[in-house]
């Protein structure tokens, strides 16, 4: 069977909902074992909040979260970038239209995209996919709310 | 242990008979089942008897789990042809020396600058003795192995929340911690707290037993003197002549080295994936990947990028382009067997069903940061008697892991400034390379000043940002492999896949090599059964 991207996309999203959702448990090999043994403290962190705590996102808005976070691999400029795969860029993307979309890839994942929203308060995911809908080229006027993000946990 | 006094000959004379009547691999077999070898999934160097009739298998990906598949398979008899995205063999299984330069995503490029003999390994960086796949292509292919040094009683555990900020060795943290537990574990037999657990028979054993592991004195007190000493250090330790008399330690206290948190430190060591003996690759971890190649390069493709993947009932076509021509080629097998990390599989075209289809698209993959600095001297093992192993600190480096080799050495050295995972390695990563490398040194002189007067040069590998594998390794949750798991390792009509990614070991090369082996022998059957 060959499936067209549009049938990949739904299968995927059908398929990460019950898989993102539990903590990672054992047999996580040598990373896994190196951070739950990991002195949990906080720092001060550096002007965009990052690097407060191993284990959460501290970055206060859309913007920081966006620059430190989204942009290892959608790019500062969200251009995306393209490798033996690629990152898709963000950057006038239609598939950001509706709002639930982007917010549930961020709580869920998509691929190999980590659940970074399992690392993120509701207000930050919300701000983060706020941002990303107002910025680079995309102007989306309905902004997601804690709520919506709640919601979709 | 009594049924092996119940058998009629030593377990000694038993091997040597399995031996001798049936082979190196039975004897093997025989050794693990009489716990006498290593616990691992590995279980000896793989047969693959029987006739594949010039069956063909198209490997994708040149990484461990790949080159492992064209060396078996090639010997067995199977025509092996392998493509590979780099310019290189090995996969994460990496090394960066001085001259080799980095392109990551997004167009940066560092130039690495490091001095003949100075590296690091961005990727796997040991070989615990316990692995044993890799251990026996280390040994069969001739790749010289070293011992690395995971645990260093003398390195440092950090907090930037205890003790001021200054750093701490490890073995004062470990036998003060170990000290006073096995105190007060004495403190609770003696008042017959333990008495529903411990026998009154036991309970002479058991205040024996925390005397030796505590270190502690006539009276069972963990206190300074010669017993606490030994195992923490001493103000001034024993030696010849008109002074060697040694000067006993003050302990910590226990709250002190409870708060501190740096007992953290002591669980991974105790890991059998960190314990001794555990070894590196003299010279980098490439070295194993360049022992395959020896044997298998002529099979490698390079500059090969997989663009689609299609099956039929007759065989396997897969579309690639060359990464240098941008030629547009087609390859073609009987069997496909792909190692592509599912990070990058996930994008590729591939027609298998539905259930390999959802575990494909199932595997988030984890962010991962090495950063490799060189400096003008090896300060910390001239100025801090720092010979390999790792100091723990809870800044965002996480770990400083000093060279396991070439000890003494006077010219410049090379150390792992940083090796994180989780928020600060994405963090991290979103930095620009220089900027990583800069932070890196900055962070790293609350350790050791000596770094912002003797730094020369670094690299920083965020392993989001590797084009070829977008992540570190495959992060399976516990459902995604209750649901997933099977599916990824069943054979899809004629293709198959390995790698860490369908491995219970991630991000060792040991999950790499034990998958593929698991994925030739089931291969092998279905090409025997026509």
């Amino acid at each position: 069977m060959k499936m067209t991207p549009f049938l990949l996309t739904a299968a995927a999203l059908v398929t990460i909902g019950a898989v993102t959702a539990q903590a990672v448990a054992q047999s996580q090999g040598e990373p896994a074992s190196a951070a739950a043994n990991a002195l949990r403290t906080t720092h001060e962190g550096d002007a965009d909040g990052a690097f407060v705590t191993a284990g959460k996102f501290m970055e206060p808005d859309g913007a920081k979260l966006y620059n430190r976070v989204c942009a290892g691999c959608h790019m500062p400029d969200a251009k995306g970038a393209q490798g033996a795969g690629r990152y898709p860029a963000l950057a006038s993307n239609p598939n950001l239209a509706a709002s639930g979309y982007p917010t549930m890839i961020v709580l869920k994942g998509l691929n190999g995209m980590p659940p970074v929203g399992q690392m993120m308060t509701d207000q930050q995911v919300a701000d983060v996919v706020n941002y990303v809908r107002t910025h680079y080229g995309n102007k989306y006027k309905d902004a997601v709310k804690v709520a919506d993000v709640k919601a979709l946990r | 242990m009594s049924q092996n006094n119940a058998l009629p000959m030593s377990k000694r004379d038993l091997l040597t008979l399995i031996g001798r009547t049936a082979g190196a691999s039975a004897m093997y077999m025989a050794m693990s089942q009489l716990g006498q070898a290593h616990a691992s999934p590995f279980q000896g160097p793989i047969k693959l008897d029987g006739d594949p009739k010039g069956a063909s298998v198209l490997i994708l990906g040149a990484g461990v789990a790949g080159l492992v598949a064209a060396l078996e398979l090639s010997r067995a008899g199977y025509k092996v042809q392998v493509l590979e995205y780099n310019n290189r063999v090995g996969g994460r299984s990496w090394t960066l020396r001085g001259g080799d330069t980095f392109t990551e995503l997004g167009g940066a490029t560092q130039k690495v600058e490091f001095a003949p003999g100075n590296y690091i390994n961005p990727g796997p960086w040991r070989i615990p003795y316990n692995h044993g796949g890799i251990m026996h292509y280390c040994m069969e292919l001739g790749v010289a192995l070293e011992p690395f040094m995971q645990l260093n009683y003398n390195a440092y555990v950090h907090s930037t929340k205890a003790f001021g900020g200054k750093p701490q060795r490890y073995g004062p943290i470990q036998a003060d911690f170990y000290g006073h537990v096995g105190e007060l574990l004495v403190k609770a037999v003696n008042k017959d707290a333990l008495n529903d657990d411990v026998t009154k028979e036991d309970k002479e054993i058991l205040l024996a037993a925390l005397r030796s592991w505590g270190a502690l004195d006539k009276n069972y007190r963990y206190v300074k003197g010669p017993q606490s000493s030994e195992r923490r250090g001493w103000d001034k330790y024993p030696g010849g002549g008109l002074t060697a008399e040694g000067i006993p330690s003050e302990p910590m206290d226990l709250s002190t080295v409870l708060k501190s948190g740096l007992w953290r430190a002591i669980s991974t060591n105790l890991s059998t994936d960190h314990q001794n003996a555990i070894f590196q690759p003299v010279g980098g971890m490439d070295m194993v990947a360049r022992g395959f190649e020896k044997q298998v390069g002529k099979y490698v493709r390079l500059n090969s990028k997989v663009v689609a993947i299609k099956q039929d009932d007759k065989g396997v076509t897969v579309d690639y382009q060359d990464t240098k021509t941008g030629e547009k080629l087609k390859a073609s097998a009987d069997w496909c067997f792909c190692t592509i990390p599912l990070s990058i599989l996930s994008q590729i075209e591939i027609n298998v069903g539905p259930e390999m289809t959802n575990a494909i698209h199932a595997v988030p993959y984890e962010a991962g940061l090495k950063v490799g600095l060189e400096f003008k001297r090896r300060f910390w093992e001239q100025d801090e008697f720092i010979y390999g192993g790792i100091t723990n600190t809870d800044l965002p480096i996480a770990q400083i892991s000093y060279p396991s080799t070439r000890y003494g050495d006077k010219g410049p050295g090379v150390l792992l400034g940083a090796y994180s995972f989780g928020a600060g390695a994405y963090e991290y990563t979103s930095l620009p390379p220089a900027e990583r490398v800069a932070r890196t040194v900055e962070w790293g002189s609350q350790i050791h000043p000596q770094y912002k007067d003797e730094y020369m040069n670094g690299v920083a590998v965020g392993w989001h940002r590797v084009p070829w594998t977008q992540g570190c390794f495959g992060r399976w949750s516990d459902d995604a492999r209750k649901e997933h798991y099977k599916n990824l390792c069943q054979i899809d009509g004629r293709i198959l896949l390995a790698g860490e990614h369908a491995s219970y070991i991630p991000a060792w090369q040991e999950g790499g090599i034990t998958s593929s082996l698991d994925a030739i022998g089931r291969l092998h059957q279905r090409v025997l059964a026509g």
